[in-house]
């Protein structure tokens, strides 16, 4: 997803020439193309996050789109204070990309594992908390991105995850996409744990367990009606993410059904527990082991829906 | 072309009237809403050579794009910029007397949303010279405009790592356009300990000479001095300057000179006479 959201980048800044990448000395692999498109709008600010963000503030307060770039918490957890302060108070149109959120570095250990940032960026005022699930949402994405104007957080996935969407999608910022229809239950999901959704909800619905599928692509501003719907349609949600338990995904979800005073019948979150991922392995172990792979997620929602 | 005395004469006359606002202002606020007079002070003489010697600006289109921007890193310094600002007519000096309270425009640290002239919100020490570097590198190699970049940051803030992240990636980006002045009064919010005892920065000199940076070392009450160092910045080539600004906290007033507890306090009615008498005799 990564390298697709560079080349996405690229073709936009081809016809865009206020898009500036303002990096702190991570995403090689991936950059170049920019870097050898757009030698000129390619800053460097070395291991530096902080300045990194202040920096990409500043230029953008000038009239450009600036965007950082790093992986798992690093734009986002050591330059929090500049995030707040300076770019999401001011309104300022800087776009925080991260690679790989979740447990995506799998064995890299708990510094490489954006497990809050979720929690953390939808609390900031202004921002838009944006988790693709898959190719055709990652590159709908980079554009609505551009196009919004404003702080965006993009938490874009690691690697070739594999398709959730069967066809084409029309992707709306705060509108969320159905990914299959069911009158049993509504499983939401914001992210690549779709890829994991998708498998369980399709071997659920060979159980004859049929479950409505939604991607939150957008998790703030987070799609109110859809939420509601699936409560009084389908009289159960389970929300699942790939992600801390507190003020995730499944937190949003939550916040809106009490909102709205609309309880549905048996609601459940899926996530990660409230404890630093201490176990080492690679990605698809780890979520296995913290009941987010697909025949855990399909074992859960069963029991769940057959008490 | 060096100032000449009659208009050295007329910047201190300036400064001393800011240095009157701040105490009046910190007066006016009293120990309920008290600011802080000592860290104005001892900026007085550098804001007023800035707003009314170097600055490129005009007051009447404080969003003019080539103008030259000024960061108030220590944002707590701010009741002498809202003076500098007002005596220049980016607002009514009446505003003045509003600080702090319901609805002013004029915050206890700078808000570039709420007051006309201010180039950048602050609070939070640390965060100006990055923000000055993205600024200054906008107009030196993004948008090429003319503007110059100024950034005031105090001698405890060089205590913040970002700062040096920040001059590191200045001199690397050849930033030319951005001058950085540090406010060397040695105090720093702690009561009674000089900066130089609680976590000293020194040697300020060599540190920004070794991140490649010009080094201007004035005192910061000089001010023909201090119209010298802005005047050499603008022909510095390559590289960023920085005016290590030596100073006196509380600058003007006797009894606040280098007494650190007007840090943040308010004068007496007794007191802002006394004040007032001395700034102006």
């Amino acid at each position: 997803m990564r390298t697709l959201f560079n080349k996405v980048l690229v073709e936009r800044a081809k016809k865009d020439k206020r898009i500036y990448m303002i990096l702190a000395d991570i995403g090689y692999g991936e950059i170049e193309p920019f870097r050898e498109a757009f030698p000129e709008r390619w800053y460097n600010c070395g291991v530096a996050e902080q300045n990194m963000t202040g920096v990409a503030c500043g230029v953008a307060m000038e009239g450009n789109i600036a965007i950082t770039y790093s992986i798992a918490n690093f734009p986002t957890l050591r330059c929090l204070e500049q995030i707040r302060n300076d770019v999401c108070y001011h309104n300022v149109n800087v776009k925080v990309v991260i690679i790989g959120g979740g447990l995506a570095y799998g064995a890299l250990g708990v510094s490489h594992q954006a497990t809050e940032d979720i929690a953390i960026m939808r609390a900031l005022p202004n921002m838009v908390v944006f988790c693709p699930c898959d190719f055709a949402e990652a590159e709908a994405g980079v554009h609505a991105m551009l196009d919004y104007d404003g702080p965006f957080y993009y938490r874009c996935g690691y690697k070739k995850e594999p398709p959730v969407h069967d066809g084409p999608i029309k992707l709306k910022l705060g509108k969320s996409i159905q990914v299959r229809d069911g009158n049993d239950a509504t499983i939401i999901f914001a992210g690549t744990i779709g890829n994991q959704v998708t498998p369980a909800a399709e071997a659920l619905a060979l159980q004859g367990i049929n479950c409505r599928v939604i991607s939150m692509h957008t998790v703030k501003p987070i799609d109110r009606k859809a939420i509601v719907a699936a409560a009084k349609e389908t009289g159960a949600i389970i929300t699942v993410e790939e992600h801390q338990l507190n003020g995730g995904l499944g937190g949003a979800v939550s916040e809106v059904l009490c909102d709205e005073c609309v309880a549905p019948g048996k609601f459940l979150r899926l996530g990660l527990p409230d404890k630093y991922i201490s176990k080492v392995g690679g990605h698809e172990w780890l979520l296995d082991q913290y009941g987010l792979s697909a025949p855990k997620i399909e074992k859960t929602v069963r029991n769940l829906l057959t008490k | 072309m060096p100032p000449t005395e009659k208009r050295i004469a007329e910047l201190e006359l300036i400064a001393a009237k800011l240095r009157l606002h701040a105490v009046t202002i910190a007066h006016r606020l009293g120990e309920d809403r008290k600011c802080h007079p000592g860290p104005a002070l001892s900026i007085a003489d550098i804001i007023a050579v800035l707003y009314f010697e170097t600055l490129r600006m005009d007051p009447a289109r404080p969003d003019w794009p080539d103008r030259d921007r000024f960061v108030l890193s220590k944002g707590h310094a701010c009741p002498i910029l809202y003076a500098a600002l007002a005596m220049k007519g980016f607002f009514r000096e009446e505003a003045l007397w509003t600080l702090r309270h319901v609805n002013s425009m004029l915050q206890g640290h700078p808000d570039m949303t709420k007051t006309p002239g201010i180039d950048m919100t602050a609070g939070s020490l640390g965060h100006g010279l990055s923000l000055a570097a993205g600024i200054a590198l906008a107009g030196r190699h993004i948008d090429k405009r003319p503007y110059r970049v100024y950034a005031l940051l105090g001698d405890g803030e060089l205590q913040e790592g970002l700062v040096w992240e920040a001059a590191m990636a200045a001199a690397n980006f050849g930033l030319d356009n951005l001058v950085a002045v540090v406010d060397c009064n040695d105090w720093q919010s702690s009561k009674s300990v000089p900066v130089s005892k609680l976590m000293s920065v020194q040697p300020l000199r060599g540190k920004w000479e070794s991140f490649n940076w010009f080094v201007e070392e004035i005192d910061g009450h000089d001010v023909a001095q201090i119209v010298g160092a802005f005047a050499q910045a603008q022909k510095n080539r390559g590289r960023p300057t920085v005016i290590l600004a030596t100073t006196v906290k509380g600058k003007g007033v006797s009894f606040m000179e280098n007494n650190n507890s007007w840090h943040q306090k308010a004068p007496t009615d007794a007191e802002l006479e006394s004040a007032r008498r001395q700034l102006l005799s």
